[in-house]
């Protein structure tokens, strides 16, 4: 009997909820088990660091890596888990994109540290100590993995394969990219090319949103706490900064389905390098600011102001799941 | 759902009683799948398919292969039908989306309560199922019943839960309370009050904080009544309840303390000490979830649409709280005048847990290694169960200790010298 291909998943910076969209593919795991031997996953396997250290290279079929690089050890994991895989695939919006970890690439790393560690509300720190990299203490002395200054996406640190969208990715998604690999593992049929996204759609949300959509023409936006939106209509339509439309389709268009706007965790449409960038534009060319004949410039200018300034965090809004893999990366200073 | 509740506080605004409700209604069908999560695939492996089995083995998928398909298949269902609900009623299965200020975004329909009706039922069933089976498994096991009742994973400490009106346990609503190793109140107050009660320690070889009760204060990892260290688990939420809020929740609860030999003192029980009970009593947590869960789905109130109010005004700061699986969970936050979140502040339920984790680890090597006397088989292991009971990310972490730090034992002898090293990593 031939050897099962080997299937790992790590995790990085990242908060779980990955291993839980995979476990959500509930029975199917059963065949994930009688097709792969699903030798490393920290979050659900016992097999340890040393283990994976002893394998040959490329002897791992597929590692589905989640979380972003934030630390020494999840940059170290990368590098080891792409040597140790055929095919290394960035899994879930904090390895593609950096999500919401990567938001704290609008901070410095002493921000982050002086919040977490000198001051907040509940700390207790009067000698203002913060987490070191290395420690001596009576036994011996403690190393920690050092903190970077910035979020990384996975393809910014190592070489990556391919790409599967979400925060965390659709179940259904990871099994018809689970049942794709293990037809042409059948049929020896050639892999897609290197860096497709697998597991999502080729448009953007509204593809796939039941919504009714008209014609867009917004004069203010709304925020989702001021009111009850109509629930056959389209939010954006509805003035609520909807990023369906800046968004690569795949999940479902669930959040709609509950009466609230997509946030974009499935990243930008394909072809799309920015998705704040992509959502700007549509707003620009979607904003209503009425009639302009015999208006002076500065007063449009004024106009388009009060229009935006109803959108109150534009980091946030636009690029909440993909800051560090955006254009900016980060803050800017 | 602990920062939907600190967003009532920034807005200033009540949520709506079905609001609430289906805001709960959600709660209970994640704890049910979270609870059995743990147990089955990440807690569970030691006891059901043996500290002392092959790391290869001792998984969700040994625990499948031991215990049989069929239940395996229980379990997997039992997740599936209760993210089906957050789904549902959420959006999304991981991450919902429906939370709000006020409420909740989405009303529960007829149809859809008849279905959540059904699937608390099969849920109190599978949680009687799960009791069983720790039942014939653990306690009918001697060798096992010896691990939990011994005093290897054993710390007299503080313990903090969220409790109803009359002292039971209430995973959604209600006041903190803190009882002192001996089971006496020693604190009760409302969950926005936290930062009068509770700080947080750091040291500088860990990226986590070390929170601690304040009136005490921080006196190092040691356990007893002078001790500011306090958990919040499962086991610490039964410590601090007078009673069960459910009906078969209850009988379970009297049974854990009896099996324990805990004695009733001003008719409530001492608190259980015994670190690896937690399994025991995710699982009674897990059945009054469920119970729960089916009083909410038959609640006539469940259905209205009124599941929202709307905010009018912007008040800037709120604290919620509620009892997430692992303890309790407090949010902060600081706005501005938009509501943009200006300063945050998260005291995260495992982050509750990490001095008695930190004790419980230390503790356990210290039993496990005596003099001239080393449990050789498994020692790594038992020593990593220390962890896993309180929280599967640390499970986790305990299943992957990083590469540049292996996990060690050093067995030293009285003058310090290592004369035997184990080593993970």
């Amino acid at each position: 009997m031939t050897a099962k291909p080997k299937l790992s998943m790590y995790w990085a910076a990242s908060c779980g909820g990955c291993e839980i969209a995979l476990v959500n593919i509930n029975e199917k795991i059963l065949d994930v088990d009688a097709a792969f031997d699903f030798m490393f996953c920290p979050c659900l396997l016992d097999t340890k660091y040393k283990d994976i250290e002893a394998l040959p290279d490329g002897d791992i079929l597929i590692t589905l890596f989640n979380g972003a690089i934030r630390t020494t050890e999840n940059e170290h994991m990368a590098k080891l888990l792409r040597k140790k895989s055929k095919l290394l695939i960035a899994f879930g919006s904090c390895a593609s994109e950096g999500c919401i970890p990567g938001l704290a690439n609008l901070s410095t790393k002493k921000d982050v540290f002086k919040t977490c560690y000198l001051d907040n509300p509940s700390i207790d720190n009067p000698s203002g100590i913060t987490p070191q990299t290395e420690t001596n203490v009576p036994e011996g002395k403690i190393t920690i993995p050092a903190f970077y200054d910035s979020v990384k996406t996975l393809a910014q640190t190592v070489d990556v394969d391919y790409f599967i969208p979400g925060c965390p990715p659709e179940p259904h998604q990871i099994w018809a990219v689970v049942e794709t690999v293990l037809n042409i593992l059948k049929s020896g049929a050639p892999l897609p090319p290197k860096g497709t996204v697998l597991g999502g759609g080729k448009s953007s949300v509204c593809e796939e949103c039941e919504r009714k959509k008209e014609d867009k023409k917004i004069t203010g936006f709304r925020r989702t706490y001021e009111f009850i939106p109509n629930r056959e209509q389209c939010l954006l339509e509805q003035g609520v900064v909807c990023m369906g439309i800046a968004t690569r389709d795949g999940c479902g268009a669930l959040c709609p389905k509950v009466n609230m706007p997509c946030t974009g965790c499935y990243g930008p449409p394909e072809g799309v390098l920015d998705q704040g960038a992509k959502m700007v534009a549509a707003l620009g060319s979607i904003i209503d600011i009425g009639d302009l004949k015999g208006m002076k410039e500065d007063d449009i200018d004024k106009k388009i102001d009060e229009i935006i300034s109803t959108i109150p965090d534009f980091a946030g809004t636009f690029y909440k799941y993909s800051l560090p893999g955006s254009i900016m990366k980060g803050r800017v200073s | 759902m602990a920062s939907v509740k600190a967003l009532d506080g920034v807005f200033g605004v009540t949520p709506t009683s079905a609001g609430s409700k289906v805001r709960e209604l959600v709660y209970m069908a994640f704890y049910v799948t979270d609870h059995a999560t743990h147990f089955y695939a990440l807690g569970g492996p030691d006891f059901i398919v043996g500290p002392d089995a092959p790391p290869s083995e001792r998984n969700i998928l040994g625990v499948v292969r031991k215990v049989g398909l069929d239940i395996g298949k229980q379990v997997i269902d039992c997740r599936a039908r209760n993210h089906h609900i957050i789904k549902m009623l959420g959006g999304r299965g991981v991450h919902p989306a429906a939370g709000q200020p006020g409420g909740w975004s989405k009303p529960v329909s007829e149809e859809e309560r008849k279905e959540i009706e059904e699937i608390a039922r099969k849920n109190v069933d599978f949680a009687l199922f799960s009791l069983k089976a720790f039942d014939d498994i653990v306690l009918k096991n001697p060798q096992y019943l010896e691990l939990v009742t011994s005093d290897i994973y054993l710390h007299k400490t503080y313990y903090m839960g969220t409790v109803d009106e009359k002292n039971r346990p209430n995973f959604f609503n209600g006041m903190i309370r803190v009882v002192d190793p001996e089971g006496k109140e020693f604190l009760k107050y409302h969950p926005s009050e936290y930062t009068k009660h509770i700080a947080e320690h750091v040291e500088s070889w860990t990226y986590l904080k070390y929170p601690y009760l304040k009136k005490i204060g921080w006196k190092g990892f040691v356990d007893g009544m002078d001790s500011g260290v306090y958990a919040a688990t499962p086991l610490a939420r039964l410590n601090v309840a007078d009673s069960m809020a459910t009906p078969k929740a209850q009988e379970h609860y009297e049974r854990f303390f009896e099996t324990f030999g805990s004695k009733k003192i001003n008719g409530r029980y001492q608190p259980v000490h015994h670190r690896l009970a937690t399994h025991w009593a995710r699982l009674i947590e897990l059945l009054y979830a469920a119970e729960h869960m089916l009083e909410l789905a038959t609640d006539p109130e469940i259905t209205s649409p009124d599941v929202r109010t709307i905010p009018t005004s912007i008040k800037g700061e709120g604290v919620g709280s509620v009892e997430a699986p692992r303890g309790t969970l407090t949010h902060h936050y600081i706005t501005d005048d938009k509501g943009v979140i200006t300063k945050a502040n998260l005291i995260v339920a495992t982050t509750n847990n990490y001095a008695v984790m930190t004790m419980s680890i230390k503790r356990a090597a210290e039993k496990l290694i005596t003099k001239g006397k080393i449990v050789e088989e498994g020692i790594l292991n038992r020593i990593e169960m220390a962890f896993r009971l309180y929280d599967p990310c640390l499970s986790c972490a305990t299943h992957s200790l990083p590469g540049k730090m292996p996990m060690t034992v050093n067995i030293r002898n009285s003058s310090g010298e290592v004369i035997r090293s184990f080593k993970r990593g």
